[in-house]
C-alpha cells in the first residue's frame, strides 16, 4: 500500500456518468464538440480520450455515445441514485435482475425498431 | 487522465483551459432575422425564415447539432390533425385542447400546431426524418395504416397523433440549416436585447451574447429577432450533488435566459405566476421505470403478485381488453392523452384511458401490493415492440439511456417485466412515475411566457416568439410548428423593416454586466451557491401558499441579493462565466414571478396558484390573463381576456385569424 496521497477536494457527485475506453477512443472529440452543457474537454494529450470535467452537469441525454463515430468507446453510466432501483423481473422464472448487478445476464442484442 | 480523480491526483499541474480566452474581444454580426436558441422551435423557425430568402443568424448555447430539450429525440409527433387519416379538425383539437387548459393556453400558437403539424412532420421526412414505418415492422398492427405507413398512438380511431423515429431528429434539422447558407453560433449564450436607442418597450434590434469557451463578446444587429429559447428552471430546486443534471426533464443549460432578456427589454410577459411541483432532482431515469402512460401509453401493469391493474375509460368504466386502452368509448369524438395532457387539463369530453386515482386506495387497502410492474411480455407483440423499442429508442433521453444500456444488461421485453418505482401511495395518481414524489415547495414554471398576438410577435416591434418563450403549454411538435410559423412573420417583417441601430451605451452597460463575475474578491462566490440561495427565497416566499406579505418581502430579498452576493459571483473560466449569468437570469426571473404572483389577487386550481390572502379559488372576475412589464422602473399590469385573440380586433374563429396573418401559404419544405 505504498502510494502517495494528496490533499484533493472531495469528487463532485455524480462521479462517472461517462466510461472511456481508451483502447477504443481516438480522441476525435466528437463528443466533445457536440455535448450540450461542455461536460467534456479535449485531453491536453492529443489522441486520448477527453476529460469528464463536469460530470455534475451531465444531463445523461446519451447523445456523446451515439454520436461516438467508434461504438464501444464511450459508456453511459446513470448515477446511482437512480440506477441502484432499476430492476425487473423474468416473467416465467421469477428471477429478478437490477442495472448494475455483479453478475448480469446475457445482454439482449436485438436493435431498436428502424 | 480522463475522469476527476486523474485530473486533481494525478500529480500534474492543474492543465490549461482547453480553449483560447478572449474575455473583451468583440465580433459584430448583421442579420436579417436572428434566432435565440438552436433547439428544436429555433432550427424551424431559422429554417423557414431562410426560405423566405431572409437572411438568417442563429445563437446557441450548447451546440446545434444535439442541443435543446428536443435535441436527444422524439417518439410522440402530435397534433397532426391534417394527416390522411386524422378524423380530427385543427379546430376540434385546438378547442379540446385550450378548453381543457381552462382557456390558459395560447390559442394563435396552439392553433398554428394543429394546422401545421403535419406539413412540419412531412418537413422533417425530407430532411431525413424517418416518420413511417418504412421497413414493414409493424405491419398488421392497428395502429399502423397500410398505404401511408403512419403509426399512430394513443387514440388508433381518431389517429391525430404519430409515433416517429425521432431520435435522429435534431442532426436532421441541423444539416438543412447548414444547406440553406443559415449561420449558427453555437456555444454563444445569448445576454440581452438590444433596443431602439437602448430604452425599454421599444423595437427590439438584436442581442448580445458570450462565448462560453473563449469569452467573447458578441453582437448581433437584427432587423427581427425571434426568442425560441426554453422556459425558466432552476428557480425553486437546484441541486447537481444528486444526480448531476440526470433527474431534470430540462438540461442544465435551461434557465430562462429569454423569459429575463425580453423582461429586461419591456416585454410583456403572461402566466408566469403559473406552476407546478417537482421531485427536483429526486426524478428517476426518464422512461426509464416501469408505467402506464406517455411514451409507454397502454402497458399492462402488474403488482408483486401478478395481478393487473384496472384500466378505466373518462367515463369510469372498466376496460377490458388491452386494444381498448387505445379506442375512445362510445359516443366520444377523439382522446387526448400524453405530453402532459391527462387528468385535470382535459375536459371529460376527450379524457383518455387511464388506470385511475383509486389506484392509490387500492394500494393502501393492501389490494394491490407493491411494487408495481410493466409487464410487457404479456402485452401483444406489436405493442410490445411499440413500446419498447419504437417509442423507447427514440424519445429523448432513451436511446443510449435506457434502450441500449438495458438491453446491454440483459434487459429483454419480451421475457421481463420492469419495475415501478416504490412510492407512497398517493405518488400513484399521476400515471407519469418517472417523474417521481414531488415536494410541494419544489416547484417549476408552467407555460409562462411571451404574451403574443397572431404573428406570435410580442409586445416589442422586431420580437418574435415561439416555443416554450410564448405563454402557453407545448410539446415538440408545437415548437416545431411555432417556430415555423414565428421565423415566417419575422422574415415578412424584417423584408419591409429600416435597418436596426446599436446603442453604444446599451452595450457598454452589458459589457461591464457580462465581464463583472471574472473578478475575484475574498468574498467571492461560486454560481451553485448562489442558484440554491436564489431557489431558497422562491421556496419560503413564492412556494405553493404565497400571499402579498411574502411576496413584497421576497422581492425585497432578491433585491438585496442582486446589490449584495450576485455582485460577488465569481467565474474562473468561460464556462463559468456563463453559468454565474445564468444567475442574475434565475434571480431576474424569480422577480418576474413574484410580480406576476402579486398581479393575480385570487388563487386558481387551473393555474396551481395559492395566494393566502385571497383564497377563493378561481373567481370568475379572475378568469383572465395579467400580464405585466416593465415599464420605466415600475411593474405594469393589465387584463385581459382568455380568448384575446378571438376578440376584436382579431376576427371571431382561429381559421380567419391563420389566414389574415400568412398561414394560408405554408412554406412548401426543402424539396
Amino acid at each position: 500500500m505504498d502510494r502517495r496521497v494528496y490533499m484533493v477536494p472531495n469528487p463532485p457527485m455524480p462521479n462517472i456518468p461517462l466510461q472511456f475506453d481508451a483502447a477504443v477512443c481516438n480522441g476525435c472529440n466528437v463528443c466533445v464538440k457536440i455535448c450540450r452543457t461542455d461536460v467534456l474537454m479535449p485531453n491536453p494529450e492529443r489522441l486520448t480520450p477527453p476529460i469528464v470535467l463536469y460530470p455534475d452537469e451531465c444531463w445523461y441525454c446519451g447523445c456523446c455515445v451515439e454520436d461516438c463515430p467508434r461504438p464501444g468507446a464511450i459508456m453511459l453510466v446513470h448515477p446511482l441514485n437512480q440506477s441502484v432501483v432499476v430492476s425487473w423481473k423474468r416473467k416465467k422464472t421469477g428471477e429478478s435482475f437490477r442495472l448494475g448487478m455483479k453478475d448480469p445476464p446475457p445482454p439482449n442484442t436485438r436493435p431498436p425498431a428502424r | 487522465m480522463t475522469s476527476w480523480w486523474d485530473l486533481i491526483e494525478g500529480g500534474q499541474s492543474t492543465p490549461e483551459w482547453p480553449y483560447p480566452i478572449r474575455y473583451g474581444q468583440e465580433s459584430r454580426i448583421s442579420t436579417d432575422v436572428l434566432v435565440l436558441g438552436g433547439g428544436i422551435a429555433g432550427c424551424h423557425a431559422a429554417i423557414s425564415a431562410a426560405r423566405r430568402g431572409a437572411s438568417v443568424v442563429i445563437v446557441e448555447k450548447g451546440h446545434i447539432r444535439r442541443s435543446g430539450q428536443g435535441g436527444a429525440g422524439v417518439d410522440h409527433w402530435q397534433a397532426a390533425c391534417a394527416n390522411p387519416c386524422s378524423t380530427v379538425s385543427p379546430e376540434e383539437y385546438t378547442r379540446a385542447i385550450v378548453d381543457g387548459f381552462a382557456g390558459y393556453d395560447c390559442g394563435p400558437m396552439r392553433y398554428a400546431q394543429c394546422r401545421e403539424s403535419w406539413d412540419a412532420a412531412l418537413d422533417c421526412e425530407r430532411m431525413g426524418v424517418q416518420i413511417r414505418d418504412v421497413h414493414g415492422e409493424f405491419e398488421g398492427a392497428e395502429f399502423r395504416d397500410p398505404e401511408t405507413q403512419l403509426l399512430f398512438c394513443y387514440d388508433y380511431e381518431s389517429r391525430h397523433s404519430l409515433r416517429v423515429y425521432g431520435d435522429t431528429m435534431k442532426p436532421c434539422l441541423h444539416k438543412e440549416t447548414v444547406r440553406l447558407g443559415i449561420k449558427t453560433y453555437n456555444r454563444v449564450m445569448a445576454t440581452s436585447l438590444l433596443t431602439e436607442d437602448g430604452k425599454a418597450g421599444v423595437r427590439v434590434v438584436g442581442a448580445t451574447g458570450v462565448n462560453v469557451r473563449t469569452g467573447e463578446l458578441y453582437v448581433f444587429r437584427a432587423k427581427a429577432t425571434v426568442l425560441a429559447m426554453a422556459h425558466p428552471r432552476r428557480e425553486w430546486v437546484f441541486s447537481t450533488e444528486l444526480n448531476g443534471g440526470a433527474a431534470t426533464f430540462a438540461d442544465l443549460n435551461i434557465v430562462g435566459d429569454g423569459h429575463a432578456m425580453a423582461w429586461n427589454a419591456g416585454a410583456e410577459l403572461a402566466g408566469m405566476e403559473r406552476s407546478y411541483d417537482t421531485a427536483g432532482g429526486f426524478a428517476y431515469i426518464q422512461y426509464g421505470v416501469g408505467y402506464p402512460d406517455n411514451t409507454w401509453f397502454g402497458c399492462t401493469m402488474v403488482d408483486a403478485r401478478g395481478k393487473p391493474v384496472p384500466w378505466f375509460d373518462g367515463s369510469g368504466r372498466e376496460l377490458a381488453a388491452v386494444r381498448d386502452r387505445f379506442l375512445p368509448r362510445d359516443g366520444q369524438k377523439f382522446m387526448l392523452i400524453g405530453g402532459g395532457l391527462t387528468g385535470s387539463s382535459v375536459t371529460p369530453q376527450t379524457q383518455g384511458n387511464h388506470i385511475d386515482d383509486s389506484l392509490a386506495e387500492r394500494i393502501r387497502s393492501g389490494e394491490v401490493v407493491l411494487p408495481l410492474y410493466a409487464d410487457l411480455p404479456s402485452l401483444p407483440a406489436h405493442e410490445r415492440r411499440a413500446i419498447f423499442g419504437l417509442m423507447v429508442g427514440n424519445e429523448g433521453k432513451t436511446r443510449v439511456p435506457v434502450y441500449e444500456t438495458y438491453t446491454r444488461a440483459g434487459f429483454d421485453p419480451d421475457q421481463d417485466m420492469l419495475q415501478a418505482p416504490i412510492m407512497p401511495p398517493d405518488a400513484y395518481r399521476s400515471p407519469h412515475y418517472p417523474a417521481g414524489v414531488s415536494v410541494p415547495q419544489w416547484r417549476e414554471i408552467f407555460g409562462g411566457g411571451l404574451m403574443v398576438d397572431w404573428d406570435l410577435r410580442s409586445s416589442l416591434e422586431g420580437l418574435y416568439g415561439a416555443g416554450r418563450s410564448v405563454y402557453g403549454a407545448g410539446d415538440h411538435s408545437g415548437a416545431a410548428t411555432s417556430g415555423r410559423y414565428a421565423g415566417r412573420r419575422a422574415a415578412d417583417y424584417a423584408r419591409d423593416a429600416s435597418g436596426p441601430a446599436v446603442d453604444e451605451d446599451q452595450l457598454e452597460t452589458e459589457r461591464a454586466r457580462v465581464y463583472a463575475p471574472l473578478q475575484k474578491r475574498p468574498e467571492s462566490m461560486g454560481w451553485k451557491e448562489l442558484n440554491a440561495g436564489i431557489c431558497r427565497i422562491m421556496q419560503d416566499y413564492c412556494g405553493q401558499f404565497r400571499s402579498e406579505e411574502t411576496l413584497l418581502r421576497g422581492l425585497r430579498l432578491l433585491a438585496e441579493v442582486r446589490e449584495a452576493e450576485l455582485t460577488r459571483g465569481y467565474a474562473a473560466n468561460p464556462h463559468e462565466l456563463g453559468r454565474v449569468l445564468e444567475c442574475h437570469t434565475i434571480l431576474t426571473v424569480a422577480e418576474i414571478v413574484m410580480h406576476a404572483s402579486l398581479a393575480r389577487r385570487a388563487s386558481s386550481e387551473h393555474l396551481d396558484f395559492r395566494r393566502l390572502d385571497y383564497p377563493a379559488v378561481d373567481p370568475p372576475e379572475w378568469r383572465k390573463l395579467s400580464p405585466i412589464r416593465r415599464d420605466h422602473g415600475e411593474v405594469k399590469t393589465r387584463d385581459v381576456p382568455l380568448d384575446y385573440h378571438l376578440q376584436p380586433p382579431y376576427a371571431s374563429t382561429y381559421e380567419e385569424n391563420y389566414v389574415a396573418h400568412g398561414g394560408s401559404s405554408p412554406d412548401t419544405g426543402g424539396a
